[in-house]
Order: structure tokens, then sequence, then C-alpha cells
């Protein structure tokens, strides 16, 4: 029983943002951030949520969260082996109190999710205190073996966040997300305000603490090539719906849908002689208040025919796993990392 | 804390904050220690030396009583003292509660709070004192509760505002997702991270209560006589405005370097607190 249901599955999860105006504050539209999206999470595993920026990932994230709640959809998700899951978007958030503490969140800016008025040992402390796990000495041993994981002294307890680096804030943001051994860690861009060589750092830390506890980690980026490094699956979203939904390996090795080619291509490549190929995609993304008709990718698409100004392409499976949203998925001879040898 | 090296650094280097806060600190000195630095008790009369012009035995004179006005206005420090800080501790108090709640939960709440406080802005404050201490009657605790529940609406926007912007940050965010409750959030997280401009709105607010305490007891429903406060010196004064200057003179400048000592420290807090703020 526990084997055949994942960790985490969404199902046709929405989330439109009114938009007011005028006095009476009338509804004269929505913003589309998250239009119908689909994806599971097995125990353990990572899955790469990657999109450009304003595509509704984040949003995503918070829904998992509790923060927003979903226009529409269904979060499934298992706290524990032998309960029996529960959907997350049905509950009011008091209800949803009891199930917050196994799904945890490490943030985009550092300088933004560390309490300025709290010493780093309140800042781990909190999530012991707040449920009741521990207190007196025991607290203090957990708080101590938090810092150590993530690679901190011990000293470091009693400063105030000011006095880290960005690198040093996220450890602790890591740190203080373990703290109640969640099962499931959304990690929002955790790198992205970071240095190239502290990115490396952090995903690292990531890594072997996710061994050790085997936790299932949603990692959000918009960083293909970062999220490669580590995901057994990646789920690419386009102006809030999925384009493609697909195991690394396959796609990698051949993309089915364009935008993953162009995506692809500009990730730096060891073949310098393959550069030339960068497909420089023209115009922004489409508007999530008023999407084009048809496919919302059509008017910056290199392969787009007269189908997909007209036709909305479903997400239908066209390979084991293997999920894209396109018309011509399987007539396209699309070039994946492994052909352009992207580095990573 | 928000009382960290660098505001510290910064008040030191602003001359008008520490002239503020000289001023305040020798009032606080003055009020505590009254009656060992006054000459004469407050209410002694002295019928022999009425209206005597300042000597060395009444160095502010005397007044129509004979009673010496520099033991008067001395003890009157106190007065002004309690009311501005009793009364602005009510008033943020109260501001604090309820912008924290109509910032925090938002939605109807936010609105019925909100317009309760457009509505209290509507009267003229002053007046609205008036009326409220000619119904309740006169007295220095009246004053002091008076003046704070109509004075709380500037902090009540004020925390709302802040928590409107704090709540949104990811720290909030992760305590919520830590399971938190909204008391913790609110009084651990929202409310330290707030303290800074209700800091500077109370230091403000004192200065403009000690001046509603004194046109109270000038219009004579404040302090009552014979207790001594600036205000009701200088109504005693204005009658014999042309052969006693000394009445008037002293009380009025004590008041006004008192409400510039309050103003300069405010100000000199808020802009040490975030020089970006500076005009």
């Amino acid at each position: 029983m526990s084997q055949s249901s994942p960790l985490l599955e969404v199902k046709d999860l929405k989330k439109h943002f009114p938009i007011q105006r005028g006095v009476f504050r009338k509804v004269v539209g929505h913003v589309k951030a998250v239009d119908g999206i689909s994806f599971t999470i097995e125990p353990g595993e990572t899955v790469g949520l990657v999109g450009e920026s304003g595509c509704g990932k984040t949003t995503v994230g918070r829904m998992i969260m509790g923060a927003y709640r979903p226009t529409n959809g269904e979060i499934w998700f298992k706290p524990e082996d032998d309960v029996e899951r529960i959907n997350l978007a049905a509950l009011t958030p008091s209800e949803m109190k009891p199930y917050r503490r196994y799904a945890q969140m490490i943030f985009q800016d550092p300088f933004a999710s560390l309490d300025p008025r709290m010493t780093v040992r309140e800042i781990l402390a909190e999530p012991l205190v707040v449920n009741k796990l521990a207190k007196g000495a025991e607290l203090e041993g957990r708080v101590r073996e938090l810092i150590e994981m993530v690679g901190l002294k011990i000293q470091h307890l009693n400063r105030y966040p000011h006095a880290f680096s960005g690198g040093q804030r996220q450890r602790i943001s890591v740190a203080r997300a373990m703290a109640l051994f969640p099962r499931l860690l959304v990690a929002d861009e955790p790198t992205s305000a970071l240095d190239v060589s502290v990115q490396a750092q952090i995903v690292n830390l990531a890594l072997e603490i996710q061994q050790r506890m085997g936790i299932a980690y949603l990692f959000i980026s918009h960083d293909l090539g970062l999220v490669r490094h580590f995901s057994k699956k990646i789920v690419l979203m386009y102006v809030g719906r999925v384009v493609e939904y697909a195991p690394a390996e396959n796609l990698f090795g051949r993309p089915r849908h364009p935008y993953t080619e162009a995506l692809m291509s500009n990730v730096p490549s060891t073949k310098p002689e393959l550069m030339g190929r960068k497909i420089i995609l023209k115009g922004d993304p489409a508007d999530p208040i008023n999407p084009p008709p048809g496919c919302p990718f059509h008017p910056r698409c290199l392969y787009a025919q007269k189908l997909c100004s007209e036709d909305y392409p479903p997400l239908r499976e066209i390979g084991p796993q293997h999920f894209v949203a396109c018309h011509f998925a399987e007539s396209l001879d699309l070039r994946g990392c492994d052909a352009l040898g992207c580095v990573i | 804390m928000f009382l960290n090296d660098d505001f510290v650094r910064r008040m030191r280097r602003n001359g008008m904050a520490m002239a503020g806060l000289g001023i305040v600190v020798v009032l606080f000195c003055v009020a505590i220690f009254a009656n060992q630095l006054s000459p004469y008790p407050p209410s002694h009369i002295d019928t022999t030396n009425i209206l005597a012009p300042p000597t060395w035995s009444h160095p502010l004179g005397t007044d129509v009583l004979g009673r010496d006005v520099l033991s008067r206005m001395i003890h009157g420090a106190g007065v002004s003292l309690s009311v501005g800080f009793v009364a602005v501790g009510i008033s943020t108090l109260i501001g604090m509660i309820l912008g924290a709640v109509s910032g925090y939960y938002g939605g109807l709440m936010d609105r019925i709070v909100m317009r309760f406080v457009d509505v209290m802005l509507c009267f003229p404050s002053f007046f609205l004192i008036l009326a409220v201490i000619a119904f309740v009657g006169p007295s220095i605790w009246n004053i002091m509760i008076v003046i704070g529940v109509t004075s709380w609406m500037g902090v009540a926007r004020l925390v709302r505002a802040e928590f409107l912007s704090i709540r949104e940050r990811d720290f909030v965010q992760a305590a919520i997702s830590q399971g938190a409750r909204d008391g913790r959030i609110i009084f651990l997280h929202i409310l330290p991270n707030a303290l800074a401009p209700v800091l500077v709105a109370a230091t403000l607010g004192i200065a403009s209560a000690v001046l509603i305490e004194s046109g109270l007891s000038f219009l004579g429903i404040g302090v009552q006589p014979p207790d001594p406060s600036w205000g009701n010196m200088l109504t005693e004064g204005k009658d014999n405005i042309e052969i006693a200057w000394w009445l008037s003179v002293y009380p009025g400048m004590a008041i006004l370097t008192t409400v510039m000592g309050y103003n300069m420290l405010g100000e000199g807090i808020r802009d040490s607190l975030d020089p970006r703020l500076r005009r």
C-alpha cells in the first residue's frame, strides 16, 4: 500500500489571481499564474520544476506549502508511511496546521528568509519549540546538531543573521527546514541569489542531507543545467502550464518540445563548434492575463504551424512517463543536451 | 534590537538629536528631584512678597499669592512629563494593537479598523478632548487617559503599514510553515521588526501631549490649581502680564523648550534609524 501511492501528487492545480479595478473592486480579469499543472513526487526523490521568470513556479511551491489557496485542483500529500494521504487543497489553514511540519521550504532570498531580530539559536529553536518537540538541554543539543549538520559552528548560534554571508544564511535556512524532519522540502530557487562557487556548496549540502534523511525535494529553478545535476524527473513550465514532464535522462537525451530545445541550446556547451546552434527566442513570454489563442508558445516557436495558433495542445504521454504539450511532438527532431554537449 | 552600533554612532554625530536628548534628560532629573531642587514648597504662600520681580531669594520672581515661580515650575515639570508619558503609553498601546490586528488579518477586520481611524481623525481632537473633559471632570488622570484615547490613530496607521509589508516577508512564511500560531508570529516576528517607526512616533507624540496638557490647563480644565502646571501658571500670569512679565515668560519658555527637545530627539532618532530617509 505504501509503495503504491506517491508522497505528493498534484492534479490539475490552478491559481488565478483576480485583477480588481475601481471603487467597487470589480473583477476585470484574472492573472492565470498557474493554469492546470500535474506531477507526482515519490518519497525521497528529487523533482526539478523549471521555467523562466514569471511562469508560475514559485506559485506552485507556495500552494503546496499552503501559503496560497488553489483556485482549482488537488494536492495529495502523504505525511507518513502508514497514514492515509490527504488533499491539502481542500483544507482550511487551521485544518492544515498539523501537517505543515512535514513539508518545509527554503527560500530564494537569504536576506528576507531569516528574522533579523532573532539570533541563529532562536531561529533554529523555533520550529522545535512551536511543535513542542524539545526543550531545555535537549533543545540546545538539537540546535547544535542542526548547525553542525550544515557546516557552521556552535559559536555562530549567538549571532544575528546580518553577520552572515548569503551562502551562510542559506545554510541556516536549510538547518531550520530540517529541524522538523520533513518528508518534503520545497526549495524555491535556493541558489539563484548566490555566487556560482557558493551555489555548488549549497546544492551539495542539500544532496548530502537528502541521502542521509531520505527527504524528497521539489527543486524550483530557472536553470536547466543546475537541475539536471540531481533531478530524477523534470517538470518544465511555460506561462502557468506544463510543456514537458519527463524523467531527466529522457528529457535531456531527446526533448520533445521546442521550448525545451531552446532552453537547452542556451546551456553552456563543451562543444564550441555547436555553439552556433543557440536558439534565441524572440519576444516576451505570453501575458498570463491574456494568453494567445492555441499554444501559448506559438508566437515564439521556430516550428509553429497554422494549427498551433488555433488549438491548445493538451499534455499527452508520448513515451514511458514522458508527457509533452505539443501538436508535433512526434514529428519534430529536436536536439537535447546530449547532442549539444551541454556542460554538467 | 534596533539600538545597534550603527544607530548609536549616527545618533552621536547628530548634534540636534543630542541637544534634544540633553533637554529631555535634564527635564527628567528636574522632575525626579523636584523636592530637592526647588527652594520653596510649590504652594507656600508669602503674602508679604506678592508679584516680586526676580531677585536672589526668588530667582524667577513670585506670583499674585507670593508663591515662588521657580519652585512651581520645577514641580510642573513632573506633571508635564507624566502626562506626556502616560498619554503616549496609552495611545501607543491602542495604536499597536489595532494596527497589528488590522495589518495582520486584513480583509473585513482591516476595513472596519481603518474606517474607525478615519472617523476618529474627523474630530478636531482638541475640541473632542474639551468636550470629554467637560463631561468627566478635569483631573490629571482624566487628561492622561483622554489624550491617550484620542491620539492613537497615527500609530495605528503606522503599525498597520509595517505589518502589511513585513507580513509578506519570507521569514514570516517560514514561521507559518513551521506551525507557529498567530500570536507568536505577531508578537515575536512582526512586531519587533515594526518597532522602530513606533519609537519615533511615540517620541514626537510626547511633545504634542505636553502641548495639549498645557493648553487644557491654560483653559482651566487641565491640572487644577493649586497644583502647579506650566499651563495653569500661564493662565495666572496673563492677568498680570503688564506688571509681572516673569509670570508668563518662564512657564512659556519651559513649554517651548520641552516640546522642542522631544521633537529634536524624535527627528534625530528617525534620521539615525534610517539615514536614507533623511531629507
